[in-house]
């Protein structure tokens, strides 16, 4: 059964997810590059987070670890696939690799670690009045973050050095001629763009799970994917203002996780089953165009055929005649 | 000034495949220098620009521009004082930004970026200016993605934006080639006016015997690797494509090879 509890826990996780979505959306729109490090850096965001936590650092100050973890491991993906040259795609799966050692490092060899110092969500809970749930912490929570991040961003993208990461992105060559380090533009946008993932991790963690999983980065550039993509499809229009784009980008993560929140109540689906429906979505969302094409070419053929099959068959017949 | 001395440049150096190009390259470009240059395909005249430019470097020899040694400086610290302009139209200019934008960019090519705003209205009234030179009404479409625009647009816009800070030296490689005959006429005239209005110092690659004679104030012809002719002046304006054929075949002793440089593009 699909209750106002099911969909309000769906915009929740949504608006927490939305912050790993807006990192995929700079990586794979803006930058051109699928970046598979998030794969690594979510997992790491929320170690970094509840590890600290559990040593006593106050939520605010692990939160902004796990930002700049985030940061190092785009560093890395940005340096292995500048530097070195490694194609983008490789270095993110390198980086991701060697993060999983990395997390079970931070987690003490542990597959599992839960939180037991007080985390946002507690710090959060005390404000509200008694008997709020979780949900809507989560929901408070995330507006306001995402709503932050989208200031930040459109600020970012408006100035020099973020109009430079733009012309990278969309055309490397010009940026060169034009004075652009590109090399450490791509490494900064990739910096940006796992710092943010990883903030995603770390609240998912506080507010969500409780705990951080090795396994929890499983998928995640796919959610990001989809997410990014049900955001573009239902919302966003041609020379549409940066800051409308990224929260039609908020909106299609929320979209994507009602969604999936509603999928699950039903009673044939497991919540194992989330990752192939995942990849379906993106997979049908990226074949759309091609799909599309197609069928507006049949229409046209169909269209023409009706107009001039009598033509073409006098002509043809009177071919024969002669 | 800009002195090429005594380059050398191989590519694929120690495989199977390794071609050398130059082998002592000697070239003076003046301050108001306008050169043409032609030659056959793998006359080098491409990687000579590319050297210039820094997308390639030298393996020996010196760059030196006004008395600074660019030869290991890389592509963008020689952005400063170098803007270029492409054969492939879509190469100068980032589709998914507007007009205005992609201009803002090549207005900061010579300055350090920060994290000031990336276009400000004052700017924005020099665009329209520029635009409006141009005549090709870009000036009431500068919120229009460049991605829009026609190959022709696109060549205009990016000859503004190198030009937009006045470049110590122009590189133009083959940058009307990809353009239909009248399109390509009417950039090179907006070129050359360019380059006199701005007193510009320029290197412009053509595939197109009349235009290299029409255009330019000093002409030079390349093959395989070496310059074999070097005209200016008096001497250029007499010029004639049978008198360019004549002297490529006394000095390298074959037959011009490539019909398009006879032909051209048009």
């Amino acid at each position: 059964m699909i209750t106002t509890a099911t969909i309000l826990s769906g915009v929740a996780q949504g608006l927490i997810w939305a912050i790993l979505t807006l990192g995929v959306y700079l990586t794979f729109r803006i930058l051109d590059i699928a970046d598979l490090t998030v794969e690594g850096t979510f997992p790491l965001g929320a170690a970094v987070t509840v590890v600290l936590i559990n040593t006593g650092m106050s939520p605010a100050m692990a939160m902004f670890c796990a930002l700049l973890a985030g940061a190092a491991a785009g560093f890395i993906t940005g340096f292995l696939h500048t530097i070195f040259q490694i194609p983008a795609i490789l270095s993110g799966i390198l980086t991701m690799i060697a993060l999983y050692s990395v997390n079970i490092r931070i987690m003490s060899d542990k597959a599992t670690v839960a939180l037991e110092q007080p985390s946002l969500k507690t710090w959060m809970l005390s404000l509200l009045p008694e008997g709020t749930v979780s949900n809507t912490v989560s929901i408070i929570l995330g507006t306001v973050f995402c709503l932050l991040i989208v200031a930040l961003l459109y600020y970012f993208f408006g100035t020099e050095i973020g109009c430079a990461v733009r012309a990278t992105g969309s055309n490397q060559n010009m940026a060169r001629s034009l004075g652009v380090k590109t090399d450490r533009v791509i490494i900064l946008g990739l910096m940006i763009s796992n710092a943010l993932v990883a903030l995603s991790g770390s609240l998912i963690a506080q507010l969500d799970y409780g705990s951080a999983l090795v396994t929890m980065g499983q998928g995640t550039i796919v959610i990001g994917l989809a997410s990014v993509i049900i955001g573009e499809v239902i919302f966003i229009r041609k020379d549409m203002n940066f800051a409308l784009k990224l929260l039609a980008i908020i909106a299609g993560a929320v979209i994507y996780r009602t969604v999936i929140a509603c999928a699950l109540t039903f009673s044939f689906l497991k919540a194992t089953d989330l990752k192939i429906i995942t990849a379906v979505i993106v997979a049908f969302a990226l074949a759309l165009p091609v799909l599309q094409q197609k069928s507006a070419q049949r229409k046209l053929r169909r269209e023409n055929a009706k107009k001039y099959d009598a033509l073409i068959a006098r002509e043809l017949g009177g071919d024969t005649d002669a | 000034m800009l002195k090429m001395i005594q380059i050398e440049k191989s590519f694929n150096i120690g495989t199977i495949n390794e071609k050398q190009i130059f082998n002592g390259l000697n070239l003076t470009i003046h301050d108001g220098d306008f050169i043409t240059v032609i030659g056959g395909n793998g006359a080098g005249k491409s990687t000579m620009l590319n050297l210039i430019a820094g997308v390639h470097k030298a393996d020996g020899g010196r760059i030196i521009l006004d008395g600074e040694d660019l030869t290991y400086k890389n592509e963008t610290q020689r952005a400063k004082y170098i803007g270029r302009v492409f054969q492939d139209p879509m190469m100068g200019t980032a589709p998914t930004m507007m007009i205005e934008e992609n201009l803002a960019m090549a207005y900061r090519r010579t300055k350090r970026r920060t994290l000031a705003w990336g276009i400000s209205q004052k700017e924005r009234e020099l665009y329209r200016e520029s635009l409006a030179q141009l005549g090709l009404g870009l000036e009431d479409r500068m919120k229009t993605k460049v991605g829009l625009l026609s190959g022709g647009q696109r060549q205009a816009v990016t000859l503004l934006m190198a030009t937009l800070q006045k470049p110590k030296l122009l590189l133009l490689d083959e940058h009307t080639a990809a353009l239909d005959p009248a399109t390509s006429a009417k950039v090179l005239q907006l070129s050359d006016r360019i380059i006199h209005e701005h007193g510009l110092t320029a290197l412009m690659v053509t595939h197109n015997m009349q235009d290299a004679i029409t255009y330019g104030n000093r002409l030079v012809m390349m093959n395989q690797g070496k310059i074999i002719l070097d005209i200016k002046g008096e001497e250029k304006n007499k010029l004639t494509i049978e008198d360019l054929l004549h002297k490529f075949e006394d000095i390298s002793g074959s037959k011009f090879a490539s019909d398009s440089v006879l032909l051209g593009d048009r």
